[in-house]
């Protein structure tokens, strides 16, 4: 099934406050969620018939700022937080790109983590996609069960995959450059 | 007040044992680098399995957003060092999607030469280490030996024996070498003087041909072998619907019965790469296994490894003549002060541990503004703690080596 007319099932599913208009010219199109409702998109694309996205392939933050203030006139974006889903139907033989835009920082005030809902409960791999994700990209993912690093220690300081993220000078004794 | 004891096997069951947490790895040697298993057993039954990874992260995502595609090449050998080819393919095929590159008709044809053979060495060491886990040192010998050949072949064909970057993006950095010194080790092997010079395409007929009879050697070393079956077989049964929940791919979700290889099944950009050729895609149950196998244990995962060597096998025969064929060159020219778009692409590839995916983002510039590179053993890995449920401690290897994972993989 083309990205098109699964955008027209969730838009009659769920309507325009949850989906938004996209305009599929992209390479691999996608389909923007609001934050608050992916957990019920998910379910949904995994259960309906249709559908039956059952595959969780990837989920991953993106974080769009250029550090550089010279660079940044010509960056194109605003600053923001990105996760992608990229989901696929091993039955239906079909993919599908998910994201959800949230801030940088929740409020605005840094050093908050942007919160969105996990997806643990419905696809097993989620868990450990989204402690990836909190862990090097910094999103708290609500509701997770078990929310903690996976690949830094868990001492480590701040979230190495933020654009504007400080290397240690120092850790444990050991001199970082 | 004296006890008298009726039954003593009652008192067996009464035996109040001490809940213990074990600590297996990250130094153990059969966990396949440095993979940690925090263990909850009770006597000697695991309840919990928590698998900790990190110990060899590299941050290998950030380095590339440093760093221009092909110069990111070197990293993506690092990540499966035993199956460095196949990510080479994978990362180039996602860049050249993203900037529209088509490759010329040779190189797609050595690309799959190259890629299969990969996945012959790769489940070689699979198999060979698996038997370690297990307790018999031979298959290791043999297999070893067999992939030595091949690494010999990738050094005739690139200079380099781990770490090739050979795969770049619009084809390889160097066409297939005419003629070679045969092997010192082939030449052993199948009685032919050292120094013979054949052409290289002559000297992987030969190698095929010859690990075509040792395939049956090894069924009867390892899976025919009654003390490994009772060691694999109905142990670390993962369930189809398990399997699929936990994004597990490659060998690991064809053991469980579900029918899906990237190859037959991928995005068009990957399976025009296979288009013309013929080739299986071996799924458990098998009709051949012996009757205590069960759907999705561990011996249903080494067969399915066993069965796509056969297959990758026929795949380097098909490729030989359609390499010859071919007319054009074995790269496109990729400007090193290309710009990539604004725009983002996703792609997996069917690595031979799983499905490798990279999602590369552009900004209008030379590096990519984000690259994510998604581990099929990430996956397969997360699944260790549901299916070591109630296994006793001494299986822990059995069912963590059928998972057959490489740790460089799964840290990045």
């Amino acid at each position: 099934m083309d990205i098109q007319s699964i955008h027209s099932i969730l838009l009659e599913r769920f309507g325009e406050s949850v989906v938004g208009t996209q305009t599929f010219k992209a390479i691999d199109p996608w389909i923007q969620v609001s934050a608050a409702s992916i957990v019920e998109v998910c379910t949904f694309l995994r259960d309906d018939p249709r559908l039956l996205f059952n595959h969780l392939n990837d989920l991953c933050g993106v974080d769009y700022l250029e550090p550089d203030a010279k660079k940044a006139a010509k960056f194109g974006h605003e600053p923001h937080v990105e996760v992608v889903y990229h989901l696929s139907s091993l039955k239906q033989r079909h993919q599908l790109k998910l994201k959800v835009v949230v801030p940088r920082w929740k409020d605005n005030v840094e050093g908050q983590l942007p919160i969105v809902p996990s997806l643990s409960a419905i696809f097993g791999i989620a868990n450990w996609h989204e402690r990836e994700a909190y862990d090097l990209m910094g999103i708290h993912f609500e509701g997770h069960p078990n929310l903690r690093r996976i690949l830094c220690p868990e001492d480590w300081i701040g979230h190495p995959m933020r654009k504007d993220y400080a290397f240690p000078l120092e850790y444990h004794g050991v001199r970082g450059r | 007040m004296s006890l008298h004891i009726e039954d003593p096997r009652i008192v067996e069951f009464d035996v109040q044992t001490d809940e213990m947490l074990v600590n297996m790895g990250p130094q153990h040697p059969s966990t396949h680098g440095v993979l940690r298993l925090l263990l909850r057993t009770d006597g000697e039954i695991v309840h919990e399995c928590t698998p900790h990874i990190g110990y060899l992260h590299r941050c290998a995502e950030k380095i590339g957003e440093n760093l221009s595609p092909p110069q990111y090449i070197p990293y993506t050998d690092r990540m499966d060092y035993l199956a460095a080819m196949n990510m080479n393919l994978g990362f180039a095929l996602a860049v050249e999607k993203l900037i529209g590159m088509e490759v010329p008709e040779k190189a797609v044809h050595l690309r799959v030469l190259i890629a299969e053979i990969g996945r012959i060495a790769s489940h070689l060491v699979g198999m060979g280490t698996y038997g370690l886990d297990l307790g018999t040192f031979s298959p290791f010998l043999y297999a070893f030996r067999e992939r030595e050949i091949i690494l010999d072949l990738f050094e005739e064909v690139c200079g380099a024996r781990l770490t090739y970057s050979y795969i770049t993006i619009g084809g390889a950095t160097h066409d297939l070498p005419d003629e070679i010194e045969m092997p010192d080790g082939l030449a052993s092997l199948i009685g032919k003087h050292k120094g013979e010079r054949l052409p290289f395409l002559d000297v992987i007929e030969i190698f095929l041909q010859w690990l075509e009879l040792r395939i049956r050697e090894y069924h009867t070393l390892l899976t025919r072998n009654m003390i490994f079956i009772s060691r694999t077989a109905g142990l670390g049964i993962l369930s189809p619907e398990m399997a699929v929940s936990y994004g597990c791919t490659g060998p690991v979700l064809r053991g469980s019965g579900v029918d899906f290889d990237l190859r037959r099944d991928g995005e068009a950009i990957y399976t025009r790469m296979y288009k013309g050729y013929d080739f299986e895609v071996p799924v458990a149950p098998f009709k051949e296994a012996p009757r205590e196998v069960a759907l999705g244990d561990n011996w249903c995962r080494f067969y399915v490894r066993m069965m796509e060597v056969v297959q990758a096998i026929r795949l380097v025969r098909q490729a030989i003549p359609k390499y010859k064929a071919a007319s054009g060159s074995y790269r496109e020219p990729f400007k090193m002060n290309t710009k990539l778009p604004k725009d983002e692409v996703y792609l997996e590839t069917e690595a031979p541990r799983g499905q490798m995916g990279f999602y590369v983002v552009g900004n209008g510039e030379g590096n990519p503004l984000r690259l994510r590179a998604k581990s099929s053993c990430f996956c397969n890995v997360s699944v260790t703690d549901q299916i070591c449920q109630g296994v006793p401690l001494a299986d822990i290897p059995a069912i963590v080596g059928s998972l057959d994972i490489v740790m460089g993989e799964i840290d990045r």
